[in-house]
């Protein structure tokens, strides 16, 4: 057995997956500072320089709480719906490549968690799974809130998961690979070569974006939880950890949805310009800045959430299958045009 | 590795299998189905075939089974009260099937010779070539489907389109 492949995989899952969820801790005071900000008010900013310990005392605060489970509720279920949504969220960014490799012990180690031929693949299929978790905890909750956005969640994420996958399609046509890594190393050099300048420019980037806001369930897509209507959807029953567990989901689901598009469009862990530098500097310089453009596309949903109104549910349908849908087959007929022509791709 | 991996797979998939056809509420059933359909894809990548079982999960477990679950949820249906009554039909024909199987599961068993996992030749089972094997020796068996699939879809179009009286 390779013992020291294995251990240096474990290494990597502890560190990328702690700094997920430091990385949920802060976006949930960068959301509530920023909401405070465009809507003229303070925000949290008593806890701490900033407010900035806010989200340990929140915590701790989650931790204390009583842990409810309804006497009608299907029990088993209820109990594994928050670990299934955290466990999927966080098993999909695995495919993730964060930066180029590094030396340890005398062997590469390549920066990510998952190095497989269909790693885009399996970032889907556990984003599919996650599904699950929002249904069965609307459904096991027996509260017509909850199972009403369980239900829409479900029909939500499987009419946007069509664009989605469609936009996805035509980059892997471009790139003629599903492996995250290659796609990266594709995109090598300065900034024009990245794939949103590819094929047709913007466009599948763009549609990415718009099913990614409805696949993670923000505004202006979150019906799931659309509290004026439906309290809190799906988790209208949680409390305590289980509740923070749905939070923490949601938010590691969007880092995962735009680090995806940052690794199929952006260039990945590319700088986007040469630098006269090797080894671990250049790589150091590279996860920054991989977290530089996750940090700017983590604020552009911030943004987005306290800017634009919720949409009604039969808007949100008819986005999703009369307009997203057919522009993303045209999309990936035109890229698949171009790709048989020979122009503008990135072979 | 392997062996400890096939049998904990082979446990998941017959225990969620007998949850699929025994318990008596719907929406558990169809968990169980899921749960089965995902663990199939485990024994499909323990064969190499990454790229299939990729798509079981995606396909089967993330869009079928959720839709099929969507289904149940929104008729609400409830458990049931009392189990089904075996019609003369079924009390004839499931013995014949049951014993059919186990003739077919005995041969296999009979002839297979014990072995380890054969190594998969080097890009087996990958993306490029399910879609080159797709796509040059089963090119007509494939667009065949793609017609069924399209057929299907029109005939839910149109069903969907009928008016009511």
């Amino acid at each position: 057995m390779d013992w020291l492949g294995i251990a240096i995989s474990l290494v990597k899952i502890v560190v990328v997956f702690s700094a997920l969820m430091g990385g949920v801790s802060v976006m949930t005071w960068v959301e509530r500072r920023v909401s405070a900000i465009i809507q003229y008010r303070w925000g949290p900013n008593r806890v701490g320089p900033w407010g900035l310990l806010q989200p340990i005392a929140d915590g701790i605060k989650f931790i204390q709480k009583e842990d409810i489970v309804p006497a009608s509720a299907h029990k088993p279920f209820y109990i594994a719906a928050p670990a299934l949504a955290v466990a999927t969220a966080l098993s999909a960014f695995s495919v993730i490549p964060f930066g180029s490799e590094i030396q340890v012990f005398g062997r590469t180690v390549k920066l990510v968690i998952l190095d497989m031929d269909g790693g885009i693949l399996w970032g889907f299929a556990a984003t599919a799974l996650g599904v699950y978790a929002l249904v069965l905890a609307g459904w096991a909750s027996r509260n017509k809130f909850s199972l009403i956005g369980g239900l829409r969640s479900s029909a939500q994420m499987i009419s946007y998961e069509l664009p989605l996958a469609l936009s996805i399609a035509s980059v892997v046509l471009m790139a003629g690979t599903l492996r995250p890594t290659e796609i990266v190393a594709q995109q090598a050099g300065w900034f024009f070569h990245w794939n949103i300048f590819k094929g047709v420019p913007l466009l599948g980037f763009i549609l990415f974006t718009v099913a990614g806001y409805a696949e993670t369930n923000r505004v202006p897509f979150d019906l799931p939880e659309a509290e004026g209507e439906l309290v809190a959807g799906y988790h209208t029953e949680y409390s305590g950890m289980r509740f923070a567990a749905f939070f923490m989901a949601e938010y590691v689901n969007m880092m995962t949805s735009s680090a995806l598009g940052i690794t199929l469009w952006l260039g990945g862990w590319q700088l986007g310009f040469p630098v006269p530098l090797t080894g671990v500097p250049l790589v150091i310089l590279q996860v920054l800045a991989f977290v530089g453009k996750l940090a700017f596309f983590q604020f552009l949903f911030v943004w987005i959430r306290w800017t634009l109104p919720r949409f009604r549910y039969d808007q949100l349908m008819d986005l999703g299958w009369k307009g997203l849908l057919p522009v993303s087959l045209a999309n990936l007929a035109l890229n698949g045009l171009l790709v048989a022509l020979g122009l503008n791709v990135a072979r | 590795m392997d062996r400890v991996a096939l049998f904990v797979l082979s446990v998941l998939v017959i225990a969620s299998a007998i949850v699929v056809i025994r318990h008596k509420n719907p929406v558990v059933s169809a968990i169980g189905l899921a749960f089965n359909l995902v663990a199939i894809a485990g024994f499909y990548m323990l064969l190499g075939a990454q790229f299939v079982g990729l798509l079981q999960i995606i396909v089967y477990a993330g869009a079928i089974m959720v839709l099929i679950l969507f289904v149940i949820m929104l008729l609400n249906l409830r458990e049931e009260a009392l189990p089904h009554p075996a019609g003369t039909f079924q009390r004839v024909l499931a013995p014949l099937a049951t014993l059919a199987f186990t003739g077919v599961i005995g041969r296999a068993l009979w002839t297979a010779s014990p072995s380890t996992f054969p190594a998969a030749a080097a890009g087996y089972g990958t993306a490029d070539s399910v879609g080159k094997a797709l796509f040059t020796n089963y090119f007509y068996p494939f667009e065949a489907i793609s017609l069924l699939l399209l057929v299907a879809m029109v005939g839910a179009v149109l069903l969907s389109k009928r008016r009511l009286p």
